[in-house]
């Protein structure tokens, strides 16, 4: 059969399109197109990258990815990338992969903590793990084995880390880097929906005729997004607005039809400004139907600190009294002349001593009387919100409230679909999760949510940080499906379909990311593993954070595909199979899940992490892991469950990998599956590497399929619970689902009855919505000041929640020594801690450095040039790095961006680690320094 | 050698920071151009490279190529003031005008010093500081962008973002962002619901310092720089932008010599008219 180029290109197309939508193609043109790449073979996966989920097609030859290219079949992106997407094919082959496991050993060849990086046996780096655990449980007990997870774990290598963490070790102290990035967006989706991520989905783009983005620069952070969004604007310029919303300005307000630059912290009043003007100025465009039918209004403490340490505990470990000057508001704080008119109704005015007495219950919140929240509001005015929510010295008051004014009739105009976008500004924030709360606030008023076109919606920065940190729940407190291990129930729930005996899961779950680290400069974590993150280098005033690796007795163990910072700091350095090396699946910010199969083998001796969670699940025993232990400090106890084990048919010599990983369900899972064939599979058969395992014998593979069966196990969590994924096959066949996929069919809005099959079925009669989201649905009553107990509790069966959130300052701003705010994040051209993007040449010479953003009229006035290297300098460390005062972002005068891809310019030294105390997600958007010349 | 250099820098008490090998190396270079080159080359390549040559960058304020060429002495003082190692002295095999400063903007672009150091060490004014200042209040201050390095061009066939990827590397990358680089926005029909954010140049700001080259991701550069002179089109004074009052600068020392000629209009009126024979068919 000949075919000209015109006539191969056009079966190839129609080829990868029909697998797409499940076509059947003609033999003929099949067999042609299979011809014509037999020298490569093209196969679906998705970006690598961020939370947009972009699909891609790889191509592969000799056993290396040599190319990628847009899927067209994708519905996210229709065949295009960004720049980071463009460079997938190039992001494994870094000549500095890690290829070997590298231990630290001293001059005897044995273990120290002092000792240098040499190569060592996959064997001997789980004997030293095995030793290293071993020792962690009995010297601290299971909390005391500690993992840092990620967003971007693979859903199945996500499940078993979380398998072998929570039923295995018993640990909770599992927690994603994703605890960064959307934990405070978790928080608004539990406490207002009783059920994490958003209603709407990408869809919104195209339908609505208003975006306004609230902290996101989504042209350099969603770029895929981005485009869809330029080319709505694009396709009504007159209708269509575009509102960007900022601490500075980035490149979104390139296409905005208006930019609001605003005081750090100061979205709470925003947020509050247009409810306000809802509630008392234009009652008549509140959707009272809907509120009525489907809302409560709440409130909570306000008293609940910034997620620091405390100040006593602080000053025992020796932090200095420069740090203690922010840290000693986690305990009081003076009421500033900012917030103090905000907070009039909770009975505070400026001047007043405000005790964080609530910090243990920064989650807790009531109902309260409509009237209540109307008070609330009430300091909200125009005037107010405007004085304190300028953020450019130089624009005037009166160019502000203009703005201000502008943007509420935008979201008021009856006639106008909106949609609120944000990502990181909102997140990472002291009062990350009020803020989130605060935006589902003004839709519900005016009763667009969960409408097409209609929505606040939560952007996710990472590629599975809603697959798998969120849904499987690799967090400390959660359990797959938005189940939660403080409620019996729940974990109940997971015992039974993980066929262990009750009581096997910790109930305690409180060691987040942040804590895991203060943990080990405490001195009780003593076994520590990173997985697909680099927390040394993303985590807030790191200074601490590398001492204590260092110094403390933790053993630290880093997988990672590239040496980075965490891996300097470890005592273990793993090498990991990177994405298109081994079988997986992510799930992006609309709830869509994607699959992929493995591309290629693993360079050197890199294994996934799957198989390196699976394989040390065989170190350990059900005798050494399940008897009685303690936990919390020691005021609790993990029962002794080996009997019951006993009793359901396991023996105490059972390993781990026997009863989670290789029990009867896991080898029903045929290796030999159609799925497969033609691909690698290396944790299934081994590869031609012949790899030596953590026996010291060559890994001939489990005999099962692995990867199906972690995901049909995974899969039973959410089934019937609004979670539902479809089955393994189903994702290899088509371009990703949006979850609850019921019947074959994703659902693209979440809690409508019209598109929802779960809103249906929760729905009374007549109904068009339904909040079914089951948490946090039973809660007290009381007014704006507190619970009163006498009112007893109120049940919001199917019905979302409005919050009153006051403005607060953040715990540490400029001022005389400090005196210029420091706002960090990304760029477009690096992923993250820039482990593998700053290995891409084309990416490397674009930007090879991360450069402090900085307003002209600054650096003049400080006798600082453009070009210049100055010292950015907090009270908690310094870094130096080149000014530049024109490039992409132009903060307003007194404050700087430095973006934190960079490892040279190590800004997380600078960086504050204060939390929103509820979602324990870190302000890396705020904290004070001073610049000068280096 | 190091060491004795830089102890007579501080003996001398110069108030200037320690000589780089790669500066030395320069002067070095500058200073005996003339005569190793010819010793290495021999007279032929000497002359073939002593010529201009039209696709070189030179630095901020250099004056027009033909008198850059008369006017530098070759001293090497403005490779030598400038920070980023941008500016190489012209050595034999270049290809350059040998002992000539210039620059390659994919290795090393200009990175536009508002303090411009390059330019007030010309001895000679073939870097002419006129050029790259303003007069702000009376005063005359340095001001980079003036400088007319060259021009950055766009291979739009190359360039992903004609193809939809969002890259725009070299926007992000251009020191006068929106200004001399611009984005154009445009539907792409092919997927329906995205935008091509496609990079424009406006030829009256770009300075040509090659940022942009620099930072593009493609194998060889979609986007680069060229000498105004190569990159530039002319267009005739003759006829003015009616829409464009500004463009009425260019009758500014318009010659009046406006005769024109064709091959028709060769012979005088008198002689073609005489010359005339239209019974005979040729």
């Amino acid at each position: 059969m000949s075919l000209s180029r015109r006539d191969f290109l056009k079966t190839t197309a129609a080829a990868t399109a029909a697998t797409a939508v499940g076509i059947t193609v003609p033999q003929e043109v099949e067999a042609a197109a299979k011809q014509g790449q037999k020298d490569w073979r093209w196969d679906k996966a998705v970006c690598r990258f961020c939370g947009t989920g972009c699909g891609i097609m790889v191509a592969t030859k000799g056993g290396k990815i040599v190319a990628v290219k847009g899927d067209p079949a994708a519905p996210v992106n229709r065949g295009l990338n960004c720049i980071k997407g463009y460079f997938n094919a190039k992001i494994m082959y870094g000549a500095d992969r890690l290829t070997k496991p590298l231990l630290r050993v001293g001059p005897d060849g044995k273990f120290s903590k002092k000792g240098k990086f040499q190569p060592v046996s996959w064997k001997r780096a789980f004997d030293e793990m095995e030793r290293a655990i071993r020792k962690a449980l009995k010297e601290g007990g299971p909390e005391a084995v500690g993992v840092f997870g990620s967003g971007q774990y693979t859903i199945q290598e996500g499940y078993a880390a979380h398998k072998m963490m929570k039923i295995g070790f018993r640990s909770n102290a599992i927690d994603p880097n994703a605890r960064h990035c959307m934990a405070s967006a978790v928080v608004g989706f539990f406490q207002t929906f009783g059920i994490d991520e958003p209603s709407g989905c990408y869809d919104d783009i195209e339908i609505t005729d208003t975006i306004v983005t609230w902290g996101a620069n989504m042209a350099e952070m969603h770029p895929i997004l981005w485009a869809r969004v330029t080319d709505r604007k694009l396709n009504d310029p007159k209708r269509v607005k575009v509102v960007n919303i900022s601490t500075y300005r980035h490149r979104c307000s390139d296409l905005a039809d208006m930019e609001i630059i605003f005081s750090p912290s100061t979205d709470l009043a925003l947020w509050n400004y247009l409810a306000r003007s809802i509630v008392y100025d234009h009652p008549d465009v509140i959707d009272q139907e809907f509120v009525k039918r489907h809302i409560i209004f709440t409130t909570g403490f306000v008293e609940i600190g910034y997620g620091m340490r405390a100040g006593a505990e602080a000053k025992k470990l020796g932090y200095s009294e420069k740090e203690l000057e922010t840290i000693r508001h986690e305990d009081a704080k003076t009421v500033s002349e900012k917030e103090g008119p905000g907070l009039a109704a909770l009975g505070y005015k400026a001047g007043d001593k405000m005790v964080m007495k609530h910090r243990g219950h920064a989650l807790g919140h009531w109902e309260i009387p409509f009237e209540e929240f109307k008070k609330g509001l009430e300091p909200y005015t125009l005037d107010y919100v405007a004085k304190i929510a300028k953020g450019d010295p130089n624009e005037s008051l009166e160019s502000f409230k203009k703005k201000l004014v502008a943007l509420k009739d935008l979201y008021i105009d009856k006639t106008r679909k909106m949609v609120s976008f944000w990502t990181m500004g909102m997140n990472q924030h002291t009062r990350g999760s009020w803020v989130n709360e605060q935006s589902y606030m003004v839709h519900f008023l005016l009763g667009k949510q969960a409408k097409p076109g209609m929505g606040a919606f939560s952007l996710t920065g990472q590629p599975s940080a809603c697959g798998t940190a969120r849904e499987v729940g690799t967090f400390t407190h959660r359990l797959p499906a938005d189940m939660l291990v403080k409620i019996p129930k729940h974990r109940k729930v997971c015992e039974k379909i993980w066929n262990v005996p009750e009581g096997t899961v910790n109930p305690v779950g409180k060691q987040h990311m942040v804590k895991i680290h203060r943990e080990i400069e405490d001195g009780k974590m003593k076994f520590v593993w990173a997985n697909v993150c680099n927390p040394w280098q993303d985590t807030a005033n790191a200074n601490h954070w590398i001492k204590a690796a260092r110094e403390k007795d933790c053993f630290i163990v880093v997988s990672d595909g590239y040496p980075g910072i965490s891996a300097m700091v470890a005592d273990l350095v793993l090498p990991s199979a990177m994405i298109y090396e081994k079988w997986g699946s992510y799930g992006n910010a609309e709830r869509r899940t994607q699959h992929w199969r493995q591309q290629v083998v693993p360079v050197g001796e890199a294994m996934s992490d799957t198989w390196q969670w699976i394989e040390l699940s065989k170190r350990f025993t059900i005798k050494d892991l399940w008897g009685e232990s303690k936990i919390a400090g020691g005021k609790k106890k993990l029962p002794n469950v080996i009997e019951a084990a006993k009793k359901m048919g396991y023996k105490e010599t059972d390993t781990m990998f026997d009863v989670l990983f290789a029990n009867s369900y896991y080898r029903s899972f045929k290796a030999n599956d159609p799925i497969g064939e033609g691909f690698d599979n290396s944790e299934v058969f081994g590869d031609h590497r012949n790899v030596k395992g953590s026996d010291g014998k060559v890994f001939k593979g489990y005999g099962f399929f692995i990867q199906k069966a972690l995901w049909e196990e995974y899969r039973k969590f959410g089934i019937g619970h609004g979670h539902d994924l479809a089955d393994f096959d189903t994702y290899h066949k088509v371009r990703g689902l949006r979850w609850p996929v019921v019947d074959g069919k994703d659902t693209p809005w979440r809690f409508n009855v019209k598109y929802d099959p779960y809103a249906r079925k929760h729905a009374k009669p007549g109904e068009e919505f339904a909040f079914y989201g089951p948490a946090l649905k039973n809660i007290k009553r009381g007014n704006l000041k507190h619970i009163e107990k006498e009112k007893g509790k109120i049940n919001l069966a199917n019905k979302a929640k409005i919050f009153f959130r006051p403005y607060m300052d953040p715990p540490e701003m400029p001022d005389s020594k400090y005196d210029t705010w420091l706002c960090t994040g990304r760029v477009i051209e690096h992923w993250h801690s820039g482990t593998m993007t700053m290995r891409v040449p084309e990416l490397y010479r674009a930007v090879p450095e991360a450069l402090c953003f900085m307003n002209p009229k600054d650096a003049k006035a400080k006798g600082l040039k453009q070009g210049q290297m100055i010292w950015v300098e907090s009270r908690r460390g310094k870094v130096k790095a080149r000014i530049e005062t024109r490039g992409r972002n132009r903060p307003p005068q007194g404050l700087v961006f430095v973006p934190w891809f960079d490892e040279k310019v190590f800004i997380n030294k600078v960086t504050l680690d204060a939390t929103c105390p509820m979602s324990k997600q870190t302000d890396y958007k705020k904290c004070a320094v001073r610049l000068y010349k280096a | 050698m190091s060491n004795q250099e830089s102890k007579t820098t501080k003996d001398n008490k110069k108030p200037k920071v320690e000589i780089t090998e790669r500066r030395r190396f320069i002067v070095l270079m500058a200073q005996s151009v003339g005569l190793s080159a010819l010793g290495g080359l021999g007279w032929a390549g000497y002359v073939q490279e002593a010529k201009s040559a039209p696709l070189t960058l030179r630095p901020p304020g250099a004056v027009k190529e033909s008198d850059f060429l008369k006017m530098c002495i070759k001293c090497g003082q403005c490779a030598e003031a400038c920070p980023y190692d941008t500016l190489i002295i012209a050595k034999p095999g270049d290809n350059k005008p040998v002992g000539t400063p210039y620059f390659i903007a994919r290795d090393i672009p200009c990175y536009m010093c508002e303090d411009i150091p390059c330019v007030p060490v010309c001895p000679t004014g073939a870097l002419d500081v006129d050029s790259v200042s303003d007069v702000k209040d009376g005063k005359k201050e340095l001001e980079i962008r003036k400088a007319q390095m060259g021009m950055a061009i766009i291979d739009k066939h190359s360039c992903v973002a004609f193809w939809g990827i969002q890259c725009d590397a070299c926007y992000r990358a251009c020191p006068l962002l929106d200004k001399a680089l611009k984005l154009e926005y445009k539907q792409n029909k092919r997927t329906g619901k995205h935008a091509y954010l496609l990079p424009v140049i406006d030829e009256n700001v770009c300075t040509g310092c090659g940022l942009c080259e620099h930072a593009c991701v493609t194998d060889k550069p979609a986007i680069y720089v060229l000498p105004r002179e190569v990159a530039l089109g002319k267009v005739g004074d003759y006829y003015i932008k009616g829409w464009d009052k500004k463009d009425e600068k260019r009758l500014e020392g318009i010659s009046t010599d406006v005769t024109t000629k064709t091959k028709r209009s060769e012979k005088k009126a008198q002689d073609y008219l005489n010359s005339g024979d239209l019974f005979n068919d040729k």
